[in-house]
């Protein structure tokens, strides 16, 4: 279970959000809204460890993440504005390394039957700089797919999909979240889950 | 002590406190500063070998001891800032930048100043000249890199991690600089008190120049680290309210 | 642990194979730089026999200060660098296998060129074989200290020069030490003690320089 605990964070001198907290148990998702410029990101970031918050706490399991250091990580999958590929890697290379770092030994057959979900089957052996913003999206989707964390963290996943991709990824979403995983998402899409699974949490003035 | 030193570790309370600071320490400077310049000028004797002009050793001596003491207290500073994450912290160590590499410089020039009628050339490659250069070169770097990154809170992040690197290194430097010195003694100039010798009225004299650079040294960042808070906390409520209160003139 | 030091190291040997201009372009730097002196200088073979080291050194220095910038830039360009800081492993040992790579690909050629342009110079074989030793203790640790400076800068507009500016001294004791091993070996002492420190220094930097690039990257990534 992921808590955060009277969250304060800044950027330069501006205040973007004060005090917050809220909780993410198993088999739950959690909608971060907002506008543009009123945190999201930052938020996103902090919960993932890469923004030092002003004050506040980000609790694993009730252990705090800094206590935690690395090993936090190995729970957790972050996608954000970058898909994170190197361009002159080919897809495959690309998701094997970013695996291989995550500590995570997935068989070559896994990873291609999560290109072929994505529908990039043909990209893996492709170097990354001839795609489409599209399909390298979607190359970084079948590495979520592949990855055994249980906490999903997504800015805006389904930036430069097409209608398909979007279908797609809203399911694999959900299936996540059955099997118990947590996700914490900002986005403009609606997942189809029960209201039992789902929670809010709106930053800035509404 | 009884004091809470965490209680000024809050821009709001540090303002106030500093601002009644400085008074103290500019006249400190003054006073030292006429005593040291009277001693240097008129008690110490001339030197039997360097004349009237090794005089200037009253100014570059002190220049170059607050140039490193400065940049040690800047990196513990900065290290302040980072165990006890107060942005205060950061902010002295940025303050205590500009007057270190003043020091530096001032300590440089100086020493050019001394070269000159001795040896006949203005720069020499002596292991503390050479070693004061390194420094202003690492004062300048760090005040470049504060520089360029616009978020503050990374910006002091970033810039203390290159002073506390920095100070790490500095003996380093300063050793290798030394030893290269020494390979190299063909031309074998020091500019060092060894050379001067030293009458007790001239040490006196160093000695409260030195002083002198420093309250100086303290006052100087006492106020730009009020300009400094000033500026982060323009938002703060109790800016405001201090704005309001005096009128528009800060204390 | 060691697997995230060659994981990363593979990554970034593949990646400098497949951009070779990045690599070509800081060892040509390197030869353009020594090969200019004689014509600065004059032909003279004893002028350029006792600066020989010393313009190896420096133009090795500068080499290198031209390669530090893209150290991280473009994992943090392309967004590699921060699934990097999310992996769970020690951010210190990643930036061992990222310096490694970058020693193998910067540094030790000019340590392999190294020799040529010692003729160039007319050292003897004595001489230049002490360098060629120096070159191969020193320029780790300028990939060592030098990523501190290049974490340090990342994503900054005035990156390249501001690199320079702030590894400049720190490079210092390591020019000093490795280029003073050619004269010091003419010395009753010999160069042994210059190697000494500099392998003292190799292994300081391996020790602490990847905690404080480590600590680096984590506040430019803030």
């Amino acid at each position: 279970m992921l808590e955060a605990i009277s969250l304060t964070c800044t950027r330069g001198d501006k205040t973007l959000f004060k005090e917050l907290s809220f909780q993410l148990p198993e088999g739950q998702l959690l909608y971060l809204r907002g506008h543009n410029g009123a945190g999201k990101t930052t938020l996103l970031r902090a919960v993932c460890g890469l923004t030092l918050p002003r004050s506040g706490e980000i609790h694993w399991e009730r252990q705090n993440i800094r206590d935690l250091g690395e090993e936090y990580h190995r729970h957790l999958h972050y996608l954000g504005h970058f898909n994170g590929l190197k361009d002159s890697l080919t897809g495959l290379e690309n998701v094997r390394f970013l695996a291989a770092m995550h500590g995570d030994r997935i068989a070559d057959a896994k990873i291609s039957d999560a290109f072929y979900q994505m529908g990039v089957e043909h990209c893996q052996d492709l170097p990354v700089k001839v795609l489409s913003q599209g399909q390298k999206r979607r190359i970084a989707l079948a590495r979520l797919i592949c990855s055994r964390a249980k906490f999903w963290i997504l800015d805006e996943p389904f930036t430069a999909l097409d209608s398909d991709a979007v279908a797609l990824l809203l399911e694999v979403i959900r299936a996540h979240v059955e099997q118990g995983g947590m996700v914490l998402l900002t986005t403009h899409q609606e997942v189809a889950l029960d209201r039992s699974q789902v929670n809010e949490i709106f930053l800035g003035k509404r | 002590m009884g004091i809470n030193w965490f209680k000024y570790a809050s821009p709001a309370s540090f303002y106030p406190l500093a601002g009644r600071m400085i008074p103290w320490f500019v006249w400190a400077a003054v006073v030292l500063g006429a005593v040291g310049l009277y001693i240097s000028f008129f008690v110490a004797p001339t030197d039997y070998k360097q004349g009237e002009g090794y005089r200037i050793i009253f100014v570059h001596v002190p220049a170059s001891w607050m140039s490193m003491w400065i940049y040690f207290v800047m990196a513990c500073w900065a290290m302040v800032g980072f165990v006890f994450r107060t942005r205060l912290s950061h902010m002295m160590a940025k303050s205590l930048a500009p007057t270190g590499a003043l020091m530096a410089f001032l300590a440089l020039w100086t020493g050019a100043f001394w070269g000159k009628p001795m040896w006949g050339t203005y720069w020499v490659w002596d292991a503390r000249i050479t070693s004061e250069l390194v420094l202003l070169f690492l004062y300048l770097g760090y005040i470049a890199l504060e520089s360029s990154i616009e978020d503050a809170d990374r910006a002091a992040r970033a810039s203390g991690l290159l002073a506390i690197v920095g100070v790490v290194n500095l003996p380093i430097i300063y050793f290798s600089v030394v030893w290269w010195n020494t390979l190299h003694q063909g031309a074998s100039i020091r500019i060092d008190k060894g050379e001067v010798t030293m009458a007790t009225s001239m040490l006196i004299g160093m000695l409260i120049m030195t002083l002198a650079f420093w309250a100086y040294s303290v006052a100087v960042s006492l106020v730009r680290v009020r300009s400094e808070i000033l500026e982060r906390e323009q938002n703060a409520e109790w800016v405001a309210e201090m704005f309001a209160r005096e009128g528009g003139h800060s204390g | 642990m060691f697997s995230a030091f060659s994981t990363v190291l593979l990554r970034d040997l593949v990646l400098a194979v497949r951009n070779q201009a990045d690599v070509l372009t800081t060892v040509f730097f390197f030869i353009i730089v020594v090969s200019l002196f004689p014509l600065g200088v004059g032909p003279q073979i004893e002028t350029l026999r006792s600066i020989a080291a010393g313009v190896v050194w420096v133009a090795a220095l500068l080499a290198t200060m031209l390669s530090l910038g893209r150290m991280f830039l473009y994992d943090f360009l392309d967004g590699t660098l921060e699934q990097i800081l999310l992996a769970p492993q020690p951010l210190a040992i990643v930036v061992l296998g990222k310096v490694a790579a970058h020693w193998l690909v910067s540094g030790v050629p000019l340590v392999l060129i190294s020799p040529l342009l010692g003729l160039q110079f007319g050292l003897s074989g004595e001489a230049i074989g002490l360098l060629m030793l120096s070159l191969l203790l020193g320029t780790p640790v300028l990939s060592l200290v030098g990523a501190i400076g290049a974490a340090l800068t990342l994503g900054l507009r005035a990156g390249g020069v501001l690199i320079s500016l702030l590894v400049l001294p720190l490079f210092v004791p390591v020019l000093i030490f490795g280029s003073g091993v050619v004269e010091a070996a003419n010395t009753p002492g010999g160069a042994g003690a210059n190697f000494s420190i500099l392998g003292a220094g190799l292994v300081l930097a391996v020790v602490f320089a990847p905690m404080a690039t480590a600590a680096a990257l984590r506040i430019s990534m803030d």
